[in-house]
């Protein structure tokens, strides 16, 4: 207990901040020690998460509320079924720099629902599906930018013509650039579903989860 | 302490009589009941309602305990606490809608400090869910983020499981709250299965041992180590393993820093100690962090309130960081050698691999000479009013190594960390990472609920967290819990005044209490004993008389309003800097 009267009224004593040993190193402001003389920022890269996870009701609000969140960068997310009864596949477009990618996927690894985690390498085997209403008015060039691209006609009538695209994200990129001249009057597209490229596996399923 | 409440009703002795082994299960609610007599659960926190009566219902005949709380807020807390204190999951209870909202702030600050909780929730039956029924509220919606684990449970047979797997699931692994949404039909079904002891699901393995390699990586980097520190975090506690960390520190002589929650992991007494660091951490710890050139952190999520800037943060060091929760591995501060796994079996790991102690006399000495430098001594001049500090001083040195501290939040938490030498796990109970106020009475409860017989329980509290949940006294009176409530009256919520004064030109906006009421005269009122400090001179015996009395008292400790907390790291700011007084800041 001390009840010194000498010490300053309204703080503690000691050696003032000015006047104190001082460390040499740095982090950055992702907590990564740094050399002082250099400024490395990590640049977010894109990247596909695949998870299984059983199928339970409210599994994808968790899953979207988690990257909400964390303040993840998810740019799509599709989920559907597997092989496996009870159990799901999302799929996760996200952009990131590497230590953000890596919180993602462990702290996808926390939810109780999801079993297996893992980032698909540079060249997975990736699709996404686009289906888009156009104006009629030019039926027989519609045609000819639908086969360009191996799409599919859903749907002609004497005002709309509806078109089905599959491909890679590029691709439906320019396809849609393509379909722009006639007048897109609505546009529904899926996110990516990917699995990994051939022996490789997307996630790891053992027998209880099958 | 008694279990009994004070004039027992006519039917408590039926019940009691009635309660001679466990549930037999024919309902849904039985088996949530047996499910947590399986799980060993003497105490429940809670409040009736309408939704969670069937629960209520089959607990009326089994031999837990249960403490009915003046706000679900309050069993939210205490359930924490009582974790806290015993190791094992503290179980709260709420209905549907209201109940189950007022548990939020609690699960809330639960998941921040990895506490175990088990929360059950009434319901509504299930063919009214989503009709936006009376009292209904998606309770697993809004405590998802909020929870380890949570389960809406829509089957009579299977509901004991789920609470048996919420109750595995808030002990094992990284713990934390968890929580069962129980309809009401659901509770009221027939069901016959004894749902047998808890268990969590097979999928769910936290990692126990860490890589052998990494480990002796680890070891050979720390033994080479000329400024090493060990940074114990709340993870020490909550694996039991305060005995390998003190024993690997001692063996090899490094220094000790704690974080807020990890208070009483290692001796604060002891040489080696530099307590807590941080925001308000000691200046010998908050040196000693910065300067080091290897850091063992064990069991912490290097809070912003510890860390400070990571910019600045031990910028110098290797970090050996021991976790169970990976995504704690690197997420706010990079951890050089990783090592997952339980803390108490890590420890050990290391402890077989460190290959000899770090020769670093000369930063041993530097500790000693900071502890010099940075003295915690603060100024009490005889006619002032009485100083927090020495208030929390008289209190421990009145009381038993083993005596448990809880908290409310702001500036008198502060000064029971610094003020108050603590020297054993599981003595220090507070809000950390969430800083609710209003933790203070209820958490007294639980903790004196989980307390050995002798252990004593006092509460430091600010007037305005005292404000929030004062409510909770009713039932430390109802239930003779023997707890002492200082209330370090400042008349303000001074931690925002302190703030205004350092960083918004001492605008008090909403910060003063013009009026607050005489916390003595209201503890009167509910049936506990009143007591008032206003001079040095009523210190001792008031703090003696308190302690005395059998029963639950508040003493109403007028402070010096103008008392600021340091030393002090602003937010954000570099912890090597700490700032001594304001005009430092
Ligand atoms: C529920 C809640 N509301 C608001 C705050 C913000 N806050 C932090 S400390 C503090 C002041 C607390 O005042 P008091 O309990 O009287 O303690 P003192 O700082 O005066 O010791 C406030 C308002 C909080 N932490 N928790």
């Amino acid at each position: 207990m001390s009840r010194n009267q000498n010490v300053r009224r309204d703080g503690l004593e000691g050696p003032e901040p000015e006047e104190r040993k001082r460390p040499v190193g740095r982090r950055n402001s992702q907590g990564i020690r740094v050399d002082p003389e250099v400024e490395v920022e990590h640049e977010p890269r894109r990247t596909i998460i695949s998870a299984y996870v059983a199928d339970e009701p409210g599994v994808l609000a968790r899953v979207s509320g988690l990257f909400h969140r964390r303040q993840f960068n998810i740019e799509s997310l599709t989920v559907g079924p597997t092989q496996n009864e009870g159990y799901s596949r999302i799929t996760m477009v996200i952009e990131e720099p590497d230590p953000g990618i890596e919180q993602a996927k462990k702290q996808l690894n926390k939810l109780l629902p999801v079993v297996h985690v893992r980032e698909l390498d540079e060249k997975p085997v990736a699709r996404e599906l686009v289906i888009l209403k156009v104006d009629g008015d030019e039926p027989d060039k519609v045609q000819a930018i639908t086969e360009m691209y191996g799409g599919e006609t859903l749907d002609a009538g004497p005002r709309t013509i509806t078109v089905q695209i599959t491909g890679d994200e590029s691709k439906i990129d320019d396809a849609l650039d393509a379909y722009e001249q006639f007048g897109i009057r609505e546009i529904a597209r899926t996110g990516q579903a990917a699995l990994a490229r051939g022996e490789a596996e997307t996630a790891r399923v053992d027998e209880t989860h099958t | 302490m008694s279990g009994e409440p004070k004039q027992a009703p006519a039917e408590a002795d039926a019940s009691d009589a009635a309660a001679t082994g466990p549930t037999e299960v024919e309902t849904g609610a039985d088996a949530v009941v047996r499910a947590l007599e399986n799980a060993g659960v003497e105490h429940l926190f809670g409040v009736q309602g309408g939704a969670i009566m069937p629960v209520y219902d089959a607990l009326y005949s089994s031999e837990m305990t249960h403490v009915t709380m003046a706000h679900e807020q309050g069993a939210a807390h205490a359930a924490d606490a009582y974790g806290i204190v015993s190791g094992d999951p503290g179980v709260c209870m709420a209905t549907s809608g209201p109940g189950a909202t007022n548990l939020v702030t609690g699960l809330a600050d639960s998941n921040m400090d990895s506490d175990p909780v088990v929360a059950l929730t009434g319901q509504v039956p299930t063919d009214f869910v989503g009709s936006d029924a009376f009292q209904e509220t998606d309770t697993v919606g809004v405590t998802g983020p909020i929870t380890k684990a949570n389960f809406f449970s829509d089957d009579p047979e299977s509901v004991g499981t789920d609470v048996g797997t919420a109750f595995a699931l808030a002990k094992r692994g990284r713990q934390g709250p968890t929580l069962v949404d129980l309809p009401k039909d659901v509770t009221k079904g027939a069901a016959s299965e004894d749902p047998g002891e808890p268990r969590t699901p097979s999928t769910y393995s936290p990692p126990e041992t860490a890589a052998p390699e990494a480990v002796s990586e680890a070891t050979d980097v720390l033994a080479a180590a000329d400024r090493p520190v060990i940074l114990a975090g709340g993870g020490v506690i909550k694996a039991e393993a305060c005995e390998e960390l003190r024993e690997f520190a001692v063996e090899h002589e490094i220094p000790v820093v704690t974080t807020m929650p990890a208070i009483g992991t290692f001796p604060e007494d002891h040489e080696l100690s530099l307590e807590m660091a941080g925001m308000h951490g000691t200046g010998y710890a908050n040196m000693a962090i910065t300067m080091t050139d290897c850091m063992l952190a064990v069991g912490t999520r290097f809070d912003d309130r510890l860390t400070g800037g990571v910019e600045t943060f031990a910028p110098d060091a290797e970090i050996i960081h021991v976790d169970i929760d990976a995504a704690e591995i690197s997420k706010n501060v990079e951890a050089d050698y990783p090592l997952l796994g339980d803390a108490k079996a890590v420890l050990e790991q290391l402890a077989t691999a460190m290959p000899r102690s770090p020769e670093a006399d000369e930063w041993r000495e530097q500790c000693r000479e900071w502890k010099q430098e940075y003295p915690m001594d603060y100024a009490a001049p005889e006619d002032d009013p009485v100083k927090p500090q020495y208030v929390v001083e008289a209190f421990d040195s009145a009381t038993a190594d083993d005596t448990i501290v809880t908290t409310g939040v702001g500036q008198h938490q502060m000064w029971a960390c610094q003020y108050w030498t603590y020297t054993e796990p599981r003595t220090w109970v507070s809000s950390h990472g969430l800083g609710a106020m209003g933790y203070g009475v209820p958490s007294a409860i639980g903790a004196k609920l989980a307390a050995d017989d002798d252990q004593e329980v006092v509460c430091f509290d600010g007037d305005g967290s005292f404000l929030m949940t004062c409510q909770g006294l009713s039932v430390a009176v109802r239930e003779e819990l023997d707890i002492t409530i200082v209330v370090l009256n400042n008349a303000a919520i001074g931690m925002v005044r302190q703030w205004q004064d350092a960083f918004f030109g001492q605008r008090h906006m909403a910060s003063e209490y013009p009026w607050v009421p005489d916390f003595d005269t209201l503890a009167e009122a509910f049936g506990a004993r009143g007591f008032r400090i206003e001079s040095y001179d009523e210190v001792e015996s008031v703090v003696a008389e308190a302690l005395e009395y059998d029963g639950p008292s508040v003493v109403d400790a007028h402070i010096d309003p103008g008392e600021n907390v340091y030393p002090m790291v602003p937010s954000g700011g570099d912890n090597g800097l700490f700032a001594l007084a304001e005009d430092q800041l």
